[in-house]
């Protein structure tokens, strides 16, 4: 059946879909810095970073503190 | 509000937001769940509407979406991100006034939609509804997140930007460029709106909104937990940090296409339908990848989770993710979402991911930190973290169990014909059919809130026998490799 309004059925997808496309792009480039600045050279030895450092972790602070003034 | 630690040289890091952005998550999920055991009432018992409008099950309803997902699940996102960021980075916050700006601006974005919406006053799109002056206020606040969060990581100290810091990052970023082009609207008054979009073109622009809402909101935000809390609560490195970067960059690759499974069987274009279907299956693999890298972070020290309660809870909301990741793709397949869409197996799906994976992976994150922020290594009881655990697993079970047999039931009802064409069952059939079903999931809701509750008691016990000390930022020397 003939529609007047045929041409702009889903005309947001001309928006979505370039947007998205846009948006891998994007998502490429920040992971080709990420590759580049050596974010990902010694993986398996920044997942235990995460437990080497004391941090905050199982010690009430004034411990964690050198020394009490 | 210069944080210093106790020996009063030492920096510390800026744990106000986060203190306060934990607490504020256990008031707001104490509230929510009550309200969606409200509505779940109404819907066993309508006459719980009591005829009042701003107390009717429609009003409701988004109250209880809202301050469950934005009020609970947003102040745990908010409470863990800063809280992880300076941890992993080694570094206080960027501009803590701001991250006390974003506490106190969310806050009030929560109390606006807690009156706004029973008045009636929503912009009708799920997940969405709050109003156009509300949205810039949203907007605000989470640009000054934004701020925050990528300031922190940009002062960062250490090099390497942990992976739970990339998860957190697609989460602030996805949802701000969601939240506004789904939010564009024209306003003719204070309280009304009309949407930039319409007809099928709106439902595609809320659907690309809605999905990725659960996505990077609802997913990203709490793998960036996971990936944190799990490794500290277990004292193991996460099981393969590589696989942890491959699910990171192959589920923000593939989210995005997966919305229009919300329409299958609507005006959309089949084309589209389609393309939203095979994203969707493609996301399994992603999601069990992850999922299957944080429960093996136990491997070999199994006996951990009988003696952890925190531990029950993490892990087993990695089961209920991947149970859930593994219903929504086989329900995005076209002939599976004929059967169930607008049937209450999909509230069951919500729930799976929602109490189970959200709500459990929360409050154990939860458990981890607040004692961490009040000066002490534990919560006041371990026992309450148990007997919370039993009580919210034994809920989400009866509340899912209760919406599969209900949602397959009415979508067989509905779909039945006889010889001559005619239906089976008129709906209102389906409805009384589902009545024991709703009441069962009534129980369920009730499980789980009773659990909130056990944990809210504990909390306040805890933050009363604890002091929110300064905790020093460690000497530097253990950060580089």
């Amino acid at each position: 059946m003939p529609c007047a309004c045929r041409g702009d059925a889903l005309d947001i997808l001309y928006l979505l879909i370039p947007f998205s496309a846009l948006l891998v792009l994007a998502i490429l480039a920040v992971f080709a810095w990420a590759v580049r600045g050596g974010q990902f050279d010694d993986l398996e030895r920044e997942g235990e970073r995460i437990l080497e450092v004391p941090f905050d972790v199982g010690q009430p602070t004034p411990d964690a503190a050198p020394e009490q003034s | 509000m210069a944080a210093r630690s106790a020996s009063g040289n030492e920096p510390a890091y800026s744990d106000d937001p986060v203190r306060w952005f934990a607490l504020a998550a256990v008031l707001w999920g104490v509230v929510g769940m009550l309200v969606g055991v409200v509505i779940a009432s109404q819907l066993a018992w309508p006459e719980l509407n009591f005829g009042i409008p701003w107390l009717s099950y429609g009003r409701l309803r988004p109250l209880h979406t809202n301050a469950v997902i934005f009020a609970f699940g947003g102040c745990a996102l908010f409470a863990t991100s800063y809280h992880v960021v300076q941890r992993t980075c080694q570094t206080r916050l960027f501009a803590p006034w701001l991250a006390n700006f974003t506490f106190w601006g969310w806050q009030l974005v929560i109390v606006l939609a807690a009156v706004t919406l029973p008045l009636g006053f929503t912009q009708g799109k799920e997940y969405a509804e709050l109003e156009w002056p509300i949205d810039l206020l949203i907007a605000v606040v989470w640009v000054a997140y934004a701020v925050v969060f990528f300031g922190t990581v940009g002062i960062r100290k250490v090099r390497h930007i942990y992976v739970a810091n990339w998860f957190f990052g697609a989460f602030i970023l996805a949802v701000a460029m969601l939240h506004i082009v789904n939010s564009a609207v024209m306003p003719v008054s204070l309280t009304k709106s009309y949407s930039a979009y319409a007809g099928v073109q709106d439902a595609m622009v809320q659907w690309w909104y809605g999905h990725n809402a659960v996505g990077f909101f609802l997913t990203a935000g709490f793998l960036g937990m996971m990936y944190y809390y799990i490794p500290k609560q277990a004292e193991r490195p996460v099981y393969s940090y590589r696989l942890s970067i491959v699910h990171f960059w192959a589920l923000i690759f593939t989210y995005m296409w997966a919305g229009p499974h919300h329409l299958h069987y609507t005006a959309l274009p089949d084309w589209a339908q389609s393309v939203g279907m095979v994203f969707s299956l493609v996301l399994l693999a992603p999601s069990w990848g992850g999922m299957i890298n944080g429960v093996m972070t136990l491997s070999g020290a199994w006996h951990k989770l009988r003696d952890d309660p925190i531990l029950k809870f993490l892990i087993v909301s990695l089961s209920f993710y991947g149970m859930s990741t593994f219903e929504g793709p086989m329900m995005s397949i076209k002939t599976v979402n004929a059967l169930s869409h607008y049937t209450d197996w999909t509230v069951g799906h919500v729930h799976s991911g929602a109490l189970g994976w959200v709500g459990l992976v929360s409050m154990g994150c939860l458990y981890h930190l607040i004692p961490r922020m009040y000066g002490r290594t534990e919560m006041f009881s371990k026992r309450a973290i148990e007997l919370h655990f039993w009580i919210a697993t034994i809920g989400i079970v009866l509340y899912i169990a209760a919406m599969w047999i209900a949602g397959v039931m009415q979508g067989l009802m509905w779909r039945a014909v006889n010889a001559d064409g005619t239906l089976v069952y008129s709906f209102v059939e389906s409805v009384k059919a589902s009545y024991p079903f709703y009441v069962v999931r009534l129980l369920g809701g009730l499980l789980y809130l009773t659990g909130m509750l056990v944990m809210a008691w504990n909390v306040v016990m805890t933050v009363r026998s604890g002091q929110p000390r300064p905790v020093a930022i460690p000497p530097l020397r253990a950060a580089h490799a």
